[in-house]
C-alpha cells in the first residue's frame, strides 16, 4: 500500500495519467447516473410505494385472503436475495418464453423489493394513527377510502418519512446490482472503464463518490420534506 | 326524536349495556351521568353506531335500526348523518387548520362547493368564538379552543342530534367554562343533545332531563332539580354523595 502511494507521487507522469482518466471517466459515469441510476431509482421507488400502500392495506383488511396474499409476497421478497430475484427475472423467465429487457426487468425487480420492505413501514405508520382519527372522520360521514386518503395517509406519511428515506437510499445503492443484468447504469459503466484501463481503485472510488453525493443530496431533500410535513406538529 | 328499545351491547363476554330503554324528544337536552364503567359512553356511541349494538332497536328521527338483523350500510350512513359527535379528546385532524377541520365534512361528504362551505365554516367558528383562529393548526390552540372547533366541525354537517362524550373531561378547569357556554347556547337554540358529563352545574342549568346509569342500565331519570335534590334510588344518592 505504502509502496503504491509512493510510486504514484514519485512519478509526475503517472499522476497526470490518473488525473486524465479520472476526468475522462467522469462523463460516462455521470451519464450512467443520470440516464439509468436515477430513473431506475425514481421509477422503482414510485411503483414500489404504490405496491407498498396496497400491500399494507391488504394486511390491514378484514379479508383473510388478502392478508395471506400480502404476507406471502412480503415473506418471499424479504426471504430471498435481491440478486437472485433479478437473475430469475432476467435470466430465468426467458426459458419459459417471457423475455424482458434489462431496464424494465430491473424496474420490476426493484419495485417488488421496495414494495415488500416499505409495506411494513407503511403498515406500522397507519397503525400509529390514533383510532380517534378514524372515528372522528366516520362521525362526519366520511367513508373508508375518504378517511384513508384525506385523514390517515397524510398523517402516516409524516411518520414514515424517516424509515422510507432509509429504503430510498438503500435503493439508490442497490441499483448497482442491475449491472449484472446488463443495465448500463453507473456501476456497469465503471466496470467497463476499469476493465479497459485497469485502474480499478481509481474508477471504483470515483463510482463510490458519485453514489455518496447522490445519497447526500437525497438526505437534504428528506430534511426539507420532514420540515414541511412537521408544520402541523408542536415544535419540540 | 330518539326512541331506544331494550338496547344491549356486549364486548366479547363483557355485557356493557343490559337493556336500555330511552325516549328523547326533539329539542331536549339529556344529560347522562354515572360511575365509570356504567355504560354511558357506550350508550352514546351506540346512538351513532360507532359501536354496533348487540340487540334491541333505535328509532332516530324516523329511521329505524333493528339490531336483531344485520344493519345495512345505508342505515349506518343515515345514523352518522343525523348525528354529530364531540369527543373527550377532541380528535381534531392535526394536519388541517381549524377552518379545514370544519370544512372537511361539507366539502368531501356533502360535495358542497368550497367557497360556500368556507363561508359556513367561518360562520360556525365565529359562533363558537374562534373567528380569529381560522388558520391555526390544532397544536396552536388550547384544549378549550380545540374542543370548540370540534363542536363547529360536528355542527357543519347539520345534524339533528348532537352527542357529547365527556366534552370537558380532558380540559384544564379554567377552560371548561368556554366550552360549556357554547353548549348552553346550542341548547338554547333548540338543538337536541345527549351529553355524557360530570359537570353537574351544566346538567342543572342546561339539562331538561338527567339520566343516572349504573351497571349498564338506566337507574333513574328525572328533571335535574328533582334528581339532584331528591333522588329516588339509593344508588343515585350514593353516587351524588361521592361527588360533593
Amino acid at each position: 500500500m505504502k509502496m503504491y502511494l509512493n510510486n504514484i507521487f514519485a512519478d509526475p507522469e503517472r499522476v497526470q495519467k490518473l488525473m486524465d482518466i479520472a476526468i475522462s471517466s467522469l462523463r460516462p459515469l455521470l451519464e450512467g447516473t443520470i440516464l439509468y441510476t436515477i430513473p431506475l431509482t425514481l421509477l422503482s421507488f414510485l411503483f414500489g410505494i404504490i405496491l407498498a400502500v396496497l400491500t399494507a392495506l391488504a394486511r390491514l383488511s378484514p379479508s383473510k385472503l388478502l392478508q395471506i396474499i400480502a404476507r406471502v409476497y412480503v415473506s418471499a421478497i424479504r426471504g430471498t436475495p435481491l440478486l437472485v430475484q433479478l437473475f430469475i427475472l432476467f435470466f430465468g423467465l426467458p426459458t419459459i418464453g417471457i423475455i424482458i429487457d434489462p431496464f424494465p426487468a430491473a424496474i420490476v425487480g426493484f419495485s417488488l423489493n421496495v414494495g415488500a420492505y416499505a409495506s411494513e413501514i407503511i403498515r406500522a405508520a397507519i397503525l400509529s394513527i390514533p383510532k380517534g382519527q378514524w372515528e372522528a372522520a366516520h362521525t362526519i360521514g366520511m367513508n373508508y377510502s375518504q378517511t384513508l386518503k384525506r385523514i390517515i395517509l397524510p398523517q402516516a406519511a409524516r411518520v414514515s418519512i424517516p424509515p422510507l428515506s432509509n429504503t430510498f437510499i438503500s435503493l439508490v445503492k442497490d441499483t448497482s446490482l442491475a449491472s449484472v443484468i446488463l443495465v448500463t447504469e453507473m456501476f456497469r459503466r465503471a466496470q467497463q472503464i476499469a476493465s479497459a484501463n485497469y485502474e480499478f481503485l481509481l474508477v471504483y472510488i470515483e463510482a463510490a463518490l458519485i453514489y455518496w453525493v447522490v445519497c447526500f443530496i437525497l438526505s437534504i431533500i428528506q430534511d426539507r420534506i420532514e420540515q414541511r410535513l412537521d408544520r402541523y406538529v408542536a415544535k419540540r | 326524536m330518539i326512541s331506544i328499545k331494550n338496547l344491549h351491547k356486549s364486548f366479547g363476554d363483557l355485557e356493557v349495556l343490559k337493556g336500555v330503554d330511552l325516549e328523547i324528544d326533539k329539542g331536549e337536552v339529556v344529560v347522562v351521568i354515572g360511575p365509570s364503567g356504567s355504560g354511558k359512553t357506550t350508550l352514546l356511541r351506540c346512538l351513532n353506531l360507532l359501536e354496533m349494538p348487540t340487540s334491541g332497536s333505535i328509532l332516530l328521527n324516523g329511521h329505524l335500526a333493528d339490531f336483531s338483523k344485520k344493519v345495512q350500510k345505508k342505515d349506518i350512513d343515515t345514523f352518522k348523518r343525523e348525528t354529530g359527535m364531540v369527543f373527550q379528546h377532541y380528535n381534531l385532524f392535526p394536519h388541517k387548520t381549524a377552518l379545514e377541520n370544519v370544512m372537511e365534512g361539507p366539502v368531501i361528504v356533502k360535495n358542497i362547493p368550497k367557497e360556500k362551505a368556507r363561508k359556513k365554516a367561518v360562520n360556525l367558528l365565529e359562533k363558537v368564538g374562534l373567528g380569529d383562529k381560522l388558520d391555526f393548526y390544532p397544536f396552536q390552540l388550547s384544549g378549550g379552543q380545540q374542543q370548540r372547533v370540534g363542536i363547529a366541525r360536528a355542527l357543519a354537517m347539520e345534524p339533528q342530534v348532537m352527542l357529547f362524550d365527556e366534552p370537558t373531561s380532558a380540559l384544564d378547569p379554567e377552560l371548561v367554562g368556554e366550552v360549556l357556554q357554547v353548549m348552553k347556547d346550542l341548547a338554547n337554540e333548540g338543538m337536541t343533545m345527549v351529553v355524557v358529563t360530570h359537570e353537574m352545574r351544566f346538567a342543572q342549568e342546561a339539562g331538561n332531563e338527567v339520566i343516572f346509569m349504573d351497571g349498564g342500565k338506566i337507574v333513574e331519570r328525572n328533571k335535574p332539580s328533582e334528581l339532584f335534590t331528591n333522588p329516588k334510588e339509593e344508588r343515585t344518592r350514593q353516587f351524588l354523595n361521592l361527588l360533593t
